[in-house]
Formats: structure tokens, sequence, C-alpha cells
């Protein structure tokens, strides 16, 4: 794997399809800057810069039903956007467009533009696995591939899309060290990853999506599955994380939203009702629908 | 318990009543009266294997063909070396022609045809052969390949037919356990880039590799035991032969043709193989346990 974030895409996508002429970024090391997010107590400034994602009139179908109609939104590079709303708005489609992985749904469809950065991961072009190395995705159940040991499941993205040659040690204990789980894990790397506790799952999961080196990472509501103390760590990781990567988060969770985003979106019925700071999402929304859903009037 | 001393006033209701007690235990009489008239004819399959079986087993009846020289004594009367190299053989073969073919119709059927037209319509043709009588397997190769082609039985014809067999006992069990892999896997693995061949090699197949061993050898183990496929397209022979293209041996046929002899040494012989056969499928079907045990799926 290459280590400057920007060309390990080339093998099936110009750089120029993700990045504008001369827009190209900084090589940093990988291994470094994970770390460096792993100790460092307070966020710092981007150690890599992610990559902002815009939808534009997104629609999204299962079959007939439309489940998102119409949303405008932009994520911005190395925030934090927290998506609430209450079951079935339309959150999870929503986050599931921006990795076109709503398509392997069998009758589903989306209409709109996907913007990473300043390309339409839905153009006619564009290789969908490329779009899926670029925006990594964490889901709300922890699913280590059961066959595989720790190690080989965070090795399992490089391998899966060919990438993996030779000796992966460094970068699968830059993406545990990344997703904050190395200093437990270290000794038993050869150990079943389904033989880990829930929390430990979900960073292992996490850890799966850094190996690969994203720029967004979403997450569908990571912490439902998890107890308190598991959930906190994650949070703490979200914080780390965003230094280096987009992140997108769908919650249920109200309180979550406040204390890791940046920056909410709330939803009903499938449409955007309001997206702020999240300080003015929870205290002055404009909207008194938003008023209501986080007062806990309704949902 | 607090059975002997029955609740009075307000708790008797809740009190078990005679007529519910004596129901309860009428029924559990009849299941169990059930049960036990079922494994009577197991229990006595059992035994007279063992019982009439045995007798005939010893290191030559294992290690010597069969002579055909049944009329005389019985003395020289061989074993069934060939009858057992020949159905290794033969469903060797035809394990190696069903599995790949019936692994793969699965996995098209999981993965890519899901619920279409064309799908079901495999699925529906596939539970047809599942119900055809074995005879007619070996009869289509009979037509086909020995009638059709004017040429002789040969063991590679017994493999088919018995692969044809095989063919939507592999298919159906190996779908059944692609559709307990859990979605998530599959979508975990796609999410980090993987196309989806890869998907369906790296982390689909190991997973399910356990659950479709098992089924994979609950399928040969059925096959093993068929004889109307064989009758007529592998035929039988007496010498132990290496070479699928000619007559072949098999424990089925060889009961078969044994059994009717008037020889009694030879109905032994009869006895003897089929305590065989009984025993190869068993270890298998136990081989089938031991890894769904270890599956880390259901």
């Amino acid at each position: 794997m290459s280590t400057d974030g920007t060309s390990v895409r080339t093998a099936d996508m110009e750089p120029d399809d993700l990045l504008e002429p001369g827009q190209a970024r900084a090589p940093v090391p990988p291994p470094a800057r994970f770390q460096a997010s792993a100790t460092a107590a307070v966020p710092a400034a981007p150690v890599k810069p992610g990559l902002s994602v815009r939808l534009e009139g997104l629609r999204a179908f299962y079959g007939e039903a439309e489940q998102v109609k119409g949303v405008d939104l932009e994520f911005r590079a190395n925030e934090v956007t927290a998506i609430i709303g209450p079951s079935g708005c339309g959150k999870s489609t929503m986050v599931r467009c921006i990795n076109r992985m709503h398509e392997e749904i069998p009758g589903a469809r989306a209409e709109g533009r996907v913007l990473l950065d300043d390309l339409d991961v839905y153009a006619q072009s564009v290789d969908v696995v490329a779009v899926r190395r670029a925006i990594g995705m964490v889901f709300q159940k922890p699913n280590p591939f059961p066959t595989m040991t720790i190690f080989d499941n965070v090795a399992s993205g490089l391998r899966l899309s060919a990438r993996g040659r030779g000796d992966l040690h460094p970068q699968v204990e830059a993406a545990l060290r990344g997703a904050g789980l190395w200093d437990e894990v270290k000794d038993r790397l050869g150990e079943p990853g389904a033989g880990l506790s829930g929390g430990q799952q979900q960073r292992l999961c996490i850890a799966r999506s850094l190996a690969v080196d994203p720029e967004v990472i979403l997450m569908d509501e990571p912490c439902s599955a998890l107890d308190p103390i598991a959930t906190l760590k994650i949070e703490e990781l979200i914080a780390e994380l965003k230094r280096s990567v987009t992140i997108v988060i769908v919650t249920h969770n109200m309180q979550q939203a406040a204390r890791v985003a940046d920056r909410t979106a709330f939803m009903l019925d499938g449409k955007l009702v309001e997206v702020g700071a999240t300080q003015e999402i929870f205290t002055t929304p404009t909207d008194p629908r938003t008023e209501e859903y986080v007062t806990g009037k309704f949902g | 318990m607090s059975a002997q001393s029955p609740a009075g006033g307000q708790l008797a209701r809740f009190n078990v009543s005679p007529a519910r007690r004596r129901k309860d235990r009428i029924a559990r009489t009849l299941i169990l009266a059930a049960t036990i008239l079922a494994l009577i004819p197991l229990v006595l399959i059992v035994y007279y294997l063992l019982h009439k079986g045995l007798g005939s087993w010893s290191p030559s009846f294992f290690t010597t063909d069969p002579t055909g020289n049944t009329f005389f004594g019985g003395s020289n009367i061989g074993g069934i070396k060939s009858a057992i190299l020949g159905t290794i053989e033969i469903v060797a073969l035809a394990s190696v022609i069903a599995v790949p073919i019936g692994v793969g119709v699965a996995v098209w059927l999981v993965e890519y045809g899901r619920a279409s037209w064309f799908a079901n319509i495999v699925r529906f043709f596939v539970d047809v052969l599942t119900g055809v009588p074995s005879i007619i397997f070996g009869l289509f190769i009979y037509i086909v390949l020995i009638v059709g082609t004017g040429s002789s039985y040969a063991g590679y014809k017994g493999s088919l037919a018995l692969s044809l067999l095989m063919l939507p006992v592999v298919i159906r069990s190996a779908e059944v356990i692609l559709l307990l892999i859990p979605g998530a896997l599959r979508e975990s693995a796609l999410a980090l880039g993987a196309p989806r061949w890869r998907v369906i090699f790296s982390i689909v197949l190991p997973t399910a590799l356990p659950g479709m061993v098992t089924g994979v050898l609950l399928a040969i183990a059925r096959a093993a035991g068929e004889t109307a496929p064989l009758l007529f397209t592998a035929a039988s022979t007496h010498n132990t032969n290496f070479n699928l293209g000619q007559f072949m041996n098999s424990l089925p046929v060889q009961i078969y043709n044994d059994v009717t002899s008037p020889t009694t040494a030879v109905v032994n012989r009869a006895w003897g193989a089929a305590l065989t056969l009984v025993v190869m499928i068993l270890l298998l079907n136990l081989i089938a346990r031991l890894i769904a045990r270890r599956s880390r799926l259901a």
C-alpha cells in the first residue's frame, strides 16, 4: 500500500477523479498520523485533510417507496456531522447513498448527486469500488468477519481490494492504534475477532475501515448495540478520528450528537428540516419541529 | 412439592384439575408409544446387520475380490474388495462432478439470482430433481450414454448418474447455508471496497464452509448407498478396477447380486457387504456432524 493517502486508489481510479488538479494533498506517513492521534490528549489541527461530501437533491427509493425526498446537505471536511431524527425518517438510507451501499438492496435506487469533494460518485465513469474505499462505513451491529483473526480482520480491507501484498503488519498496527484498540489486542492478534467484547468488536470494525485509509467514514448508529462505557470510548475515538477523516454519524441518541458532533442535521419524513452548528440546533433551533424533537416532545 | 397440600380458598384456581392431569398422561403415553414403534425397525435392522454381517467379516473379506465361484461349497467365494474400492471410486468421481457445480448454482441463486424469475425457475426444477426416483437417473444415463452411443457399461457412467442424483441435494443444502450468512457480513465487506466476487470467495464461502461440507457429506452418503443408478450404468464385475472407463463393481450392486444367490455363503457375503456399507455411511455422517458442530453459524 502506498503511504501518502492519495495514490492508493490509482490502480482503479486516477487521483484526478477524486481530487481537483493541483489539490493533491501533502503526503503524510500514516503510522505517524495514527499514532499521534491515538496519544494526543487534545484534538489538534487536522493531520490529514478529509474530503467534504455534498448532497444535491438526493432522493432514494425502495421500489416505488420514496424514503429520502430530496435532500441538500454538506458534510464539511474534518468535521463530525450528526444526523438525528425519529425512526424511519431516512437517516440511514441517506447515509447509505453516500458510499453507494443503498443500491446493493434489490429494487433500491437513488437520484440526485452525491459529490465527494467535486466528484459525483454516481457518475457513469466512477468505479463504485473506489468510492467505497474512499468512504468507509461502520455499521450498527459490530460485525467482524467470523472466520478471521483480529489481525486478518483489520487486514481484510487491504486484502479484499487486492492492495494487501507483503507484510501488512505496519498498516494493521497503525489502524488498530487509530481505533484505540492496539494496547488491548497487541498480544493476541492471532485470536478470532469474534472473541472480543462488543465495544472492542466495534472498534475492530473501525480499525478495519481505517486500514484502507479512507477520507470519509460513515457511522450508522455505531453505539446503539454498546454499553455506556464502550460508547464513551467510541465517542472519544470519533473526536480523534476527525483530524484525519470527515465523519458522518447517524444517531438516535441526541446526547451523543451533542457530545460528538460539530454540526447536526435534523431529518423528518425523508426531508432535511434543519442543519447547523450542534450548539445552535440544540439551544436555538429556527424550525419549531426541530425544537419539539430536541426537547423530547416527539420521536 | 406442594402438590400434596392443594391450596384452598382463593388459591384453588391454581390447582391442576384431575381431568387435565389425565389428558396429559394419555398424551405422553401415546407419544412415547409412537417413538418406540418407530425405533423397532431401526433396532431390528441394526441387530440383523450385526448378527448376520459380522459373521462374514474377516481380514480376507476386505482384501480379496469376489471369485464368482458360487455353486461349489462356497469355500472360495472371495471378499468384497472390488466392491469397496469401486464404490469409493464411483462416488469420488460423482462428487468431483456434482459438488463444484452444485455449490456454483447455490452461489448464483443466493448472491446473484435472488428472487428473479429465472432463479425461481431454477429452484423449482431443483426441487423436482430432488423428488425424481434414483432409477430414473440411471435410466437417463443408460438411454443417453449406453444405448445412445452404442457403447458399454462403465464406472464413469455410474458416476454421472450418481452426480445427477447428488446435484439437487448439494444445491439445496448449500443454498440454505448461504442464506444463513448474515447480510451485514456481505455489506461490511462491500463497504470496505471489495468487489462482489472477492466478497463471495473471501468472506461468504469461508464462513459457509463447515455447513457446506456437512451438506456435501450427506449427499455423498446418500449417493454411496444407491443401487438403481449403478445397475445398468456401471454394471458389476469381480475384479478390482482402477479404470473408470471399465465395468466397475460397487457395494450396493454386489449386495443386490449376492442376496439372490442360492448359496448360503454368498448370501452371507451380502450381509457382510451391507454391514460394511452402513459403517461407511455412518462414518460419513459422523464426520458431517463433527464439522457441523464446529460451524460458526447456527
